[in-house]
């Protein structure tokens, strides 16, 4: 079985993360960028079949800039076969269409029986794009799992939606999405990491996927305003003398919030 | 007639395990009929569509266009993606309208797919420009806001529950059946569906108007009831920091933050939470916020409108005490 597993490279959410303004894209000098943890449980989902199935082979694929490669080979350290990296200036500021578009194609290309991804990344928290290449590889998707079971040729799983918990299931080839409530990823050893630099590592541009992404007979997403919120400012701090209860219940009063 | 004689907004409406419109379809009708005429979908089990259509109405929809069919509780995704294809062709809208949930993000990404419609994910409001409709979003835990909109075409948009506060006027019920073609995309079975059993009368996290969370400082999950007690005392939905869940105080549904539920409510109250930055990022779009820690330190304090450096296990129970004598 060949498992998929897309991963992202986004910035630290311990840290401080910002917006360019002039462009409206990530400033990634600003931040640490880091594999995004969804991502590495989504992996680990793929790891965990792949050490008790012989015969499974998983890849890590991103779409990302050329800067992701060392990112995206944490995924190969973790003990993924290999890695898919698309990388292309033109796909800079692709929307979630072309980005869709250019990883399905990828997908396609390296062949696949499951794609395993985040349920929501901590930059776009966007969720759609599982939707979006199950469409596009015309295959079920069975997304938000918080429990996977994969067999030869099914995979099931318990999500929960709102205002219950569903249980799913689907024949393979399928597109699933994984929650945090799935463990957390193991860590590369130095076993892994020095495996890591004789794995295959694939670096495609959208030309090889055969992707134009300045196509401009497809509509887009584009943004047409950008602000940064003044930041939140600290209001009024007390120290508790005995009637901090109290004052609160008076802040409330005040501004009609009770 | 109005301005635009074409300014229809096609708006997805989910329904709960129960049959029920999903609490979402509140905000959505109301966001469309910001910025055109609502015209609401349901997709339901056989039955069940003119009681949904007169939930609808209700909301806000000027007409309501339902499919019935059995495939709405058997199969995931895909009868709801042919239903949105035939509504979208038959109404011709300005933008489609979907709730920012679980199932509503799949239904959304495979209509985008199928569709070629651009996408603008997360929105928190809508408006029309000259050019037609604009979404507007918070990023990066509402570090920055942005404006989105399509180059050409509809604009697809999920829209982030409890983001709109506003509340359209009811219409009349006008319910039309729609005829649907099933693709034959291939989808996930549904093989159950377990309602939640609520065992409180507190409202759901997301969307809820008060919130009072609790961290690592409330120190066990039995002391973690003060936090609900206080919740109760305002009607409020509980929250809790990831420290929280981590440490079993609280289930993982409660948890506020990047990773958890984002939430902007008019209140949110932080007991015993030293406030890291992913938490900040889920609640600090919230309009008031009252903070309660022991660390003067806590960065909690900085986004706090009302902080006191105290005990939560003194502070609180006064506090609940004041709000009980207030109501006497």
């Amino acid at each position: 079985m060949k498992i998929v597993v897309l991963v992202k490279e986004v910035p630290d959410t311990y840290g401080e993360r910002r917006l360019d303004l002039e462009t409206g894209l990530a400033d990634r000098a600003a931040s640490e960028a880091v594999l995004d943890e969804i991502g590495e449980r989504a992996l680990e989902v793929a790891l965990a079949h792949a050490d008790a199935h012989e015969g499974t082979e998983v890849v890590v694929m991103s779409m990302a800039p050329e800067s992701a490669a060392a990112t995206i080979r944490k995924g190969l350290a973790m003990g993924a076969a290999s890695a898919v990296h698309i990388a292309d200036p033109g796909l800079a500021a692709a929307d979630l269409g072309l980005t869709a578009r250019a990883l399905a194609a990828a997908i396609r290309r390296t062949g696949f029986d499951l794609v395993i991804t985040g349920n929501l990344s901590t930059d776009g928290s966007g969720g759609v794009l599982p939707a979006m290449l199950a469409e596009l590889l015309e295959v079920p998707n069975a997304t938000a799992l918080t429990s996977v079971e994969i067999t030869d040729g099914s995979v099931s799983g318990t999500r929960d939606v709102d205002g219950g918990t569903m249980r799913v299931s689907a024949q393979l080839p399928a597109v699933i999405s994984i929650t945090e409530a799935l463990p957390d990823a193991r860590f590369p050893n130095f076993k892994g990491i020095m495996a890591a630099k004789k794995k295959p590592f694939e670096t495609l541009a959208a030309a090889d996927l055969g992707i134009e992404p300045a196509d401009l007979s497809a509509a887009w997403s584009i943004m047409t305003a950008i602000a940064e919120r003044p930041p939140r400012t600290a209001g009024t701090k007390i120290t508790d003398e005995g009637d901090g209860g109290t004052r609160i219940a008076e802040f409330l009063i005040e501004n009609r919030l009770v | 007639m109005s301005d635009h004689p074409a300014d229809q907004i096609l708006v997805v409406l989910e329904t709960t395990p129960n049959g029920d419109l999903a609490a979402s379809a509140a905000g959505l009708l109301a966001a469309a009929s910001g910025i055109g005429t609502p015209v609401a979908l349901v997709v339901t089990a056989p039955g069940g569509a003119q009681a949904l259509a007169e939930q609808a109405a209700a909301l806000g929809a000027e007409r309501v266009l339902a499919v019935e069919t059995p495939a709405a509780q058997s199969e995931l995704t895909v009868p709801h993606v042919d239903a949105l294809a035939a509504a979208a062709a038959a109404v011709a809208p300005n933008a489609v309208l979907i709730s920012e949930s679980v199932d509503g993000r799949d239904i959304a990404g495979r209509f985008a797919a199928r569709s070629g419609a651009p996408i603008a994910v997360d929105a928190v409001g809508l408006s029309r420009d000259d050019e037609g409709v604009v979404a507007h979003h918070s990023v990066y835990g509402g570090a920055y806001t942005l404006a989105s909109a399509a180059t050409f075409g509809p604009l697809l948009v999920t829209v982030r529950q409890g983001a709109i506060d506003a509340r359209a006027e009811a219409r009349p019920v006008v319910l039309e059946s729609l005829e649907v073609a099933a693709s034959g995309a291939s989808s996930a079975a549904i093989e159950s569906v377990e309602p939640v059993t609520e065992s409180s009368s507190r409202p759901e996290l997301r969307g809820a108007k008060r919130v009072v969370s609790g961290g690592r400082g409330l120190g066990s999950a039995e002391q973690f009831a003060l936090v609900e007690e206080l919740a109760d005392a305002l009607g409020a939905a509980v929250g809790a920091s990831r420290a929280a869940v981590d440490a079993g105080y609280v289930p993982a549904n409660h948890q506020v933050g990047q990773t958890g539920v984002s939430v902007s409510p008019q209140l949110y109250i932080a007991l015993g939470i030293s406030g890291a930055i992913q938490h900040k990022a889920g609640m600090q779009t919230a309009k008031n916020i009252v903070a309660v820690n022991k660390d003067p330190d806590a960065p909690i304090f900085e986004v706090a409108d009302f902080g006191v450096v105290g005990d939560v296990f003194t502070v609180v129970p006064q506090l609940i005490s004041a709000l009980a004598e207030r109501k006497r």
